[in-house]
């Protein structure tokens, strides 16, 4: 269960969002809502663990995120606004590496299962700069098909992807739901997900 | 983890060599151009080769400093690897191995055939190699610290330079000093002893710190 209680965020002199209260429990999405530069990357980076919040605290299980650190990431898949994916090396070196950053080893037969069912079958061994800005963004998605992880926090999964990769990526998402994880994304798109519990957050 | 960060560090290394070579380049053209400019006098080429050839080793190590975290930084990677179940020290000890590996290494290498051109003699070669050895290790591992600290700032190349090369010093003057000592003719093994206490020190403390200044820049 993730738990954020009072969770409120500054940028210079600025009050990004304050008194910010939900609870995620498992099966349960949590959409984050709100106008360009309202804060939703801050949050989801504290959420994260990435940066602080000014004040309040999120709890995983019952424990603070800040002093469970590497137990609380092994559980934690974020995938940003920068894809983190490498120009100079190729899709399936790009998705074998930032898998094992999370400590998941997984094998090049994997891995190449993986960006086939993402769409990227016969372009594993390019590199990723001659791939456009939507492979790029499949590339990093296809991490959450190899990843154990519980909890998928996704900021704008579906941005620069086609329709047919955001009705892939959609049913990635439900899976994931439906297996009991759960997911905290934000997204300018009307996607319509089922999920055990659905919990909106709007930022203002 | 230690091993999948070493690989790739390397790896990218590979596939963009222009980078390795312009630190490489450095230090070979700085110690060959002295001789050059000095003139062909033995005894004084052979008095400042320990100067000239750490001094040049040391400032072609700072000058791949700035690639050391910035690139990761750029492309999002270093998020991912600060959210990484494993120790983010161990991940930089990673890196900053795969550093030396790429800009230490070759310059050991060079140093003894460099040396020639300063009139060396075979067991100053020796020292001169040995205590590079010892001593680059610690200059990519310092090095980190301070590149962690100056992460996405602007001038952050200046910061950097400020900022470890007080600690790069006692480096360069027991490398120096253990080549003079040999040519006086003196003991040399204290020095490289020193050199290599800095090593053990750095291992331990140099990636803790950088950890923790780079969760400091991220935020």
């Amino acid at each position: 269960m993730l738990q954020g209680s009072d969770l409120a965020c500054v940028r210079g002199d600025r009050n990004l969002f304050k008194a910010v209260n939900f609870i995620l429990k498992d099966g349960g999405l949590m959409q984050v809502n709100g106008p360009n530069g309202s804060g939703k990357t801050s949050l989801l980076r504290i959420l994260c663990g990435l940066s602080a919040p000014a004040a309040g605290k999120i709890t995983w299980n019952g424990k603070s995120v800040r002093t469970l650190g590497e137990a609380y990431y092994s559980e934690l898949v974020y995938i940003g606004h920068l894809s983190g994916t490498k120009d100079d090396l190729t899709a399936l070196e790009n998705l074998r590496i930032s898998s094992a950053f999370s400590g998941e080893n997984i094998s090049e037969h994997q891995a190449v299962e993986a960006l086939v069912d993402m769409g990227l079958g016969g372009r594993e061994h390019l590199p990723a700069k001659v791939l456009s800005q939507g492979q790029r963004r499949r590339v990093a998605l296809a991490r959450l098909l190899v990843s154990k992880a519980k909890l998928w926090i996704l900021d704008e999964p579906l941005a620069a992807l086609d329709v047919s990769a955001i009705q892939l990526v959609k049913n990635l998402l439900e899976r994931h739901l439906k297996e009991n994880g759960m997911i905290v994304m934000t997204t300018h798109q009307d996607i319509d997900m089922t999920a055990a519990s659905i919990v909106q957050l709007q930022l203002t | 983890m230690f091993f999948w960060i070493v690989q790739r560090d390397l790896l990218l290394a590979m596939r963009r060599r222009s980078d390795v070579l312009t630190t490489l380049f450095f230090f070979v053209i700085v110690v060959s151009l002295f001789p050059l400019s000095v003139g062909p006098e033995m005894n004084m080429l052979r008095m400042m080769a320990p100067g000239v050839v750490w001094v040049a080793a040391l400032l072609a190590s700072m000058l791949s400093l700035g690639r050391l975290f910035s690139n990761d930084y750029l492309d999002g990677t270093l998020e991912q690897m600060l959210l990484s179940s494993q120790s983010l020290s161990i991940l930089v000890l990673g890196k900053a191995l795969a550093h030396w590996l790429v800009t230490g290494v070759p310059l050991v290498l060079m140093a003894p055939v460099l040396g020639i051109q300063y009139d060396l003699p075979v067991d100053a070669l020796f020292v001169l190699t040995t205590s590079l050895l010892l001593g680059t290790p610690v200059l990519s591992l310092i090095g980190a610290i301070g590149a962690a600290l100056t992460l996405g700032l602007r001038g952050g190349g200046v910061l950097v330079s400020l900022l470890v090369l007080p600690l790069y010093i006692p480096v360069l003057i027991f490398g120096a000093g253990s080549v003079e000592a040999d040519m006086a003719g003196l003991d040399y093994d204290a020095h490289l002893s020193l050199l290599g206490a800095f090593l053990l020190v750095s291992i331990v403390f140099a990636p803790w710190a950088a950890a923790s200044s780079l969760r400091v820049s991220m935020e």
